[in-house]
């Protein structure tokens, strides 16, 4: 059995004395799409700050690779392979789309994305590269997002809500381009509140529910009534 | 008239020196929100660092710029990583009172290892050298040679800050601390070197400073009113604002110093307030998306 | 079934204990000139103007969020409306000093307009800018003497009292009790309705902001208070110094360094904070005085050093340890049964 790339073994976490996860845990392995859901506030987000390392865990163990993650500082993370595109997209409004992807590509990690790829990826960026990354629609504004997370040549991709206020057909948009991104052996993890659009792209889902995991399983073989019934807490 | 002709060229070529003292102050506010009362008091601790360098190894100013420079901007890093990176927050208290004291600090340890009698750093000839413009109009070549190296730096500011990777880390740290960490920024080192490249700025204009007038410890508060003057009247944001704020603080000074001479420092003080009462925002502020 | 009634109480166990010695404490001090030497009474009645003017600042910048480099303005300004007052309008030296307050109020109706339309530290420098303005004004003003600065008039002091230890007496009687009254009318300030808001600007000025305070039209206020009551402060000051000059009356480090020093050590936003921290401040001053510019080093790297691992002062640091408050701020809510057939009470 190989080892996971992302091992996290019932994790606390903590905004303040309000506790947003309890004994969450979650396994990811190599080219694996996995997808997380929930409610507002179930503890989506939280959970993948704390894999990127905005946050710490106060209890339970994370292991990437075999090696443990959220001791050292935030800034070290993108260096051992995660990058996280944020929920709310938040590109630097005082860069332009190019140098939003060249920072990006700041911790110089060896690998198949650069700047030309990511181009072809999104050849809308490629048109509007000087612009100010202010001046870009939602849908574009989400793709270069993505494209900075890429620059950093992740082994592991977290993607916060990205059909968050965007039309579905930017949405469906977006997630067509995902095959050709997970196809290199990325692994990805999804937080949607879209659920069916989840359902889709991802073989594992696992639900939150108040911080802490209600269901978890294959894709393929969960129900729509024990999901719902996971979403909702009934 | 060509009294007048003089006056301005004198108040534009020290406008130059001004703008170098603003630009320091305005980029670390750009970066990091933080606005250093000790800046004025650096000047002059660069002032005295040159002095102390061609004093002992009989250097001559301008190659004095070779220690003077890298010295102050490690003094610059040191600052920022050791102590004022813990005064970054939301609250508006601990870095003005943080570098108060460490204005009072800086003033009184200058005064205590060089007593309060007054300095000058000798340049030789080029100090009384001029220059014949037009008709009865004559510019100063250290003046000019000031204003040209100001206007060389702050060029050089912009292309730093626009064009290179530092100056990338410099925009998204100051846009938004975390995300800047998911890139891989450590925002204390980019911090830390946003400071040192200030103290770099105010390396040069403390040399020039030295250069142009007499010093002692106490005059460094009104170097920073200076700078602090030049960046609202040209307004926040804009490094050739700041250029253009210094030079009608110049020439405001220059203007009131010719109609008395104790009138000199009070018309640029006068020229600040005008601006602020009748355009807050400044004349030339950036327009931030 | 019982109602209940709720009243507001400001006082805790420690504030009437606190109540207690502050009364006997000024008592005491009221009755100095006749247990006291010259040289007590002086360092007494400078004791109090320091309090009186830490607590103006702290009043600014601690509860109001305007912190202020430019106070010496104010304190120049009561200076030298005196001067002006007494030399060249005949006016008695103590009367002058009641002029001082509603003349510099007015003056700062317009220097508030101009500095609030800079925010945080620019706003500092701006009050700093405006103080040098002050300064430069003053040295042109010729029949005060210009840059040089002015005496006293012979015929001025003796209007005061006629021997110099009536002089004395009188100078020190004043200062204390100007600063009780400037104390006192914080005090009243804080407890009431206005106060509430200074509070809540000074804990959260956004949230409080989103609660309907007015936070402009309050800081306007506080800034011409605090204008009104610093320059009367100065206008005693100088009354004692009898003599003044620009540098000396504008001085950055005498009337802002030391009072931000005494405010900080003592405890931002606390009223106790600058009572305390002039007290440490004039032990460090008799302690450390042979050390000339080495002593201002020190306070300043005292000030950092508190500012950094004591943000809220000595103070401050007592005050959370145990509880306490040494006069009857606080307000807390005190909840009685008003049907007490049941022998309960909570």
């Amino acid at each position: 059995m190989p080892e996971p790339l992302l091992d996290l073994r019932a994790i606390d976490v903590f905004y303040g004395d309000f506790q947003a996860l309890f004994e969450v845990s979650l396994r990811i392995d190599a080219g694996e799409i996995v997808a997380v859901i929930g409610a507002n506030g179930a503890g989506k987000s939280t959970l993948l700050k704390t894999i990127a390392g905005l946050m710490r865990p106060r209890g339970g163990e994370m292991l990437f690779d075999g090696a443990p993650i959220g001791v050292s500082p935030a800034f070290s993370v993108v260096g051992r392979g995660i990058a996280l595109v944020p929920e709310g997209r938040r590109l630097f409004p005082s860069l332009t789309v190019e140098e939003n992807l060249l920072i990006g590509g700041q911790s110089r990690r060896p690998g198949p994305w650069n700047l030309a790829r990511v181009y072809e990826l999104f050849p809308v960026l490629a048109e509007r590269r000087h612009l100010p990354s202010t001046s870009l629609s939602g849908g574009q504004q989400q793709m270069c997002a993505i494209g900075r997370a890429l620059m950093s040549n992740p082994r592991l991709l977290l993607c916060d809500e990205i059909s968050l206020g965007l039309a579905p057909i930017i949405v469906r948009d977006i997630y067509a381009r995902l095959p050709s991104i997970v196809g290199e052996g990325l692994s990805l993890i999804i937080v949607e509140q879209d659920i069916a659009q989840a359902l889709k792209a991802a073989r594992q889902v696992y639900c939150l529910q108040e911080g802490r995991v209600a269901l978890q399983g294959k894709a393929a073989e969960l129900t729509r009534e024990s999901i719902s019934d996971a979403y909702f807490g009934v | 008239m060509t009294e007048w002709l003089n006056v301005i060229m004198q108040g534009v070529l020290i406008g130059g020196l001004y703008a170098m003292f603003a630009a320091g102050l305005s980029l670390i506010f750009g970066v990091m929100r933080l606005v250093n009362i000790a800046h004025g008091d650096l000047i002059v601790l660069a002032a005295y660092v040159a002095l102390t360098v061609t004093q002992t190894f009989g250097l001559d100013p301008l190659t004095s710029l070779l220690f003077v420079v890298p010295a102050m901007a490690l003094i610059g890093y040191a600052l920022q990583r050791l102590l004022l990176n813990r005064t970054l927050g939301d609250d508006l208290l601990p870095p003005l009172l943080v570098t108060f004291g460490l204005s009072i600090i800086i003033q009184n340890g200058l005064l205590e290892l060089f007593t309060a009698d007054s300095r000058k750093l000798q340049a030789g000839t080029i100090e009384v050298q001029t220059f014949q413009v037009t008709q009865g109009v004559w510019v100063g070549a250290l003046p000019l040679i000031q204003f040209a190296v100001a206007v060389a730096v702050i060029g050089g500011l912009q292309v730093l800050f626009y064009r290179t990777a530092l100056g990338r880390a410099f925009r998204a740290t100051s846009d938004d601390q975390s995300v800047a960490q998911l890139m891989g920024l450590d925002t204390r080192h980019v911090f830390a070197m946003a400071m040192a490249l200030s103290l770099a700025v105010v390396a040069i204009a403390g040399v020039f400073l030295a250069v142009r007038a007499n010093f002692d410890p106490a005059i460094g508060p009104a170097r920073l009113i200076f700078g602090f003057e030049a960046v609202i009247i040209g307004g926040l944001g804009s490094m050739w604002g700041t250029l253009a704020g210094g030079i009608i603080l110049g020439v405001s000074q220059a203007i009131g110093a010719q109609i008395d001479p104790g009138w000199q420092l009070l018309a640029g003080h006068i020229a600040f307030l005008v601006i602020l009462a009748v355009r807050p925002q400044g004349l030339f502020p950036r327009v931030s998306g | 079934m019982s109602l209940i009634a709720s009243t507001v109480e400001h006082a805790t166990r420690s504030s009437r204990i606190g109540v207690v010695v502050i009364g006997v404490t000024l008592v005491v001090l009221a009755l100095a000139p006749f247990w006291g030497e010259r040289q007590t009474l002086r360092l007494l009645a400078e004791m109090y103007s320091f309090v009186a003017l830490a607590s103006l600042w702290n009043l600014l910048a601690g509860y109001a969020g305007l912190v202020s480099v430019g106070q010496q303005a104010f304190v120049g300004f009561g200076g030298y409306l005196l001067f002006w007052l007494v030399i060249v309008s005949g006016v008695h030296p103590v009367a002058a000093i009641f002029i001082a307050g509603p003349v510099a109020a007015v003056v700062a109706v317009p220097v508030a307009a101009l500095t609030f339309r800079l925010r945080g530290a620019y706003f500092a420098i701006g009050t700093w800018v405006v103080a040098e303005v002050f300064r430069l004004l003053a040295s042109q003003i010729s029949v005060l003497g210009g840059g040089s600065g002015i005496s006293l008039p012979a015929a001025a002091v003796i209007a005061m009292a006629p021997t110099r230890q009536a002089r004395e007496f009188e100078i020190y009687w004043l200062a204390l009790a100007l600063t009780v009254v400037v104390l006192a009318a914080i005090v009243a300030l804080l407890r009431s309705r206005h106060g509430l808001a200074l509070t809540a600007i000074r804990d959260n000025e956004l949230a409080a902001q989103s609660n309907g305070i007015g936070v402009m039209r309050i800081k306007y206020i506080v800034y011409v208070l605090v204008a009104f009551g610093t320059s009367m402060v100065g206008a005693l000051i100088f009354l004692q110094k009898l003599r003044i000059s620009p540098d000396t009356a504008f001085s950055v480090n005498d009337w802002t360094a030391f009072v931000i020093f005494i405010t900080v050590i003592g405890g931002i936003g606390r009223i106790e904070g600058p009572i305390i921290g002039t007290i440490i401040f004039f032990v460090m001053r008799q302690t450390l005085s042979d050390l000339g510019s080495l002593y201002l080093l020190i306070m300043g790297a005292v000030a950092i050093v508190v500012m950094l691992w004591a943000p809220k002062g000595l103070w401050g640091l007592i005050a959370e340890r145990y509880g306490w408050q040494a006069l009857p701020l606080r307000r807390h809510l005190v909840l009685t049964a008003l049907d007490k057939k049941a022998g309960s009470t909570p």
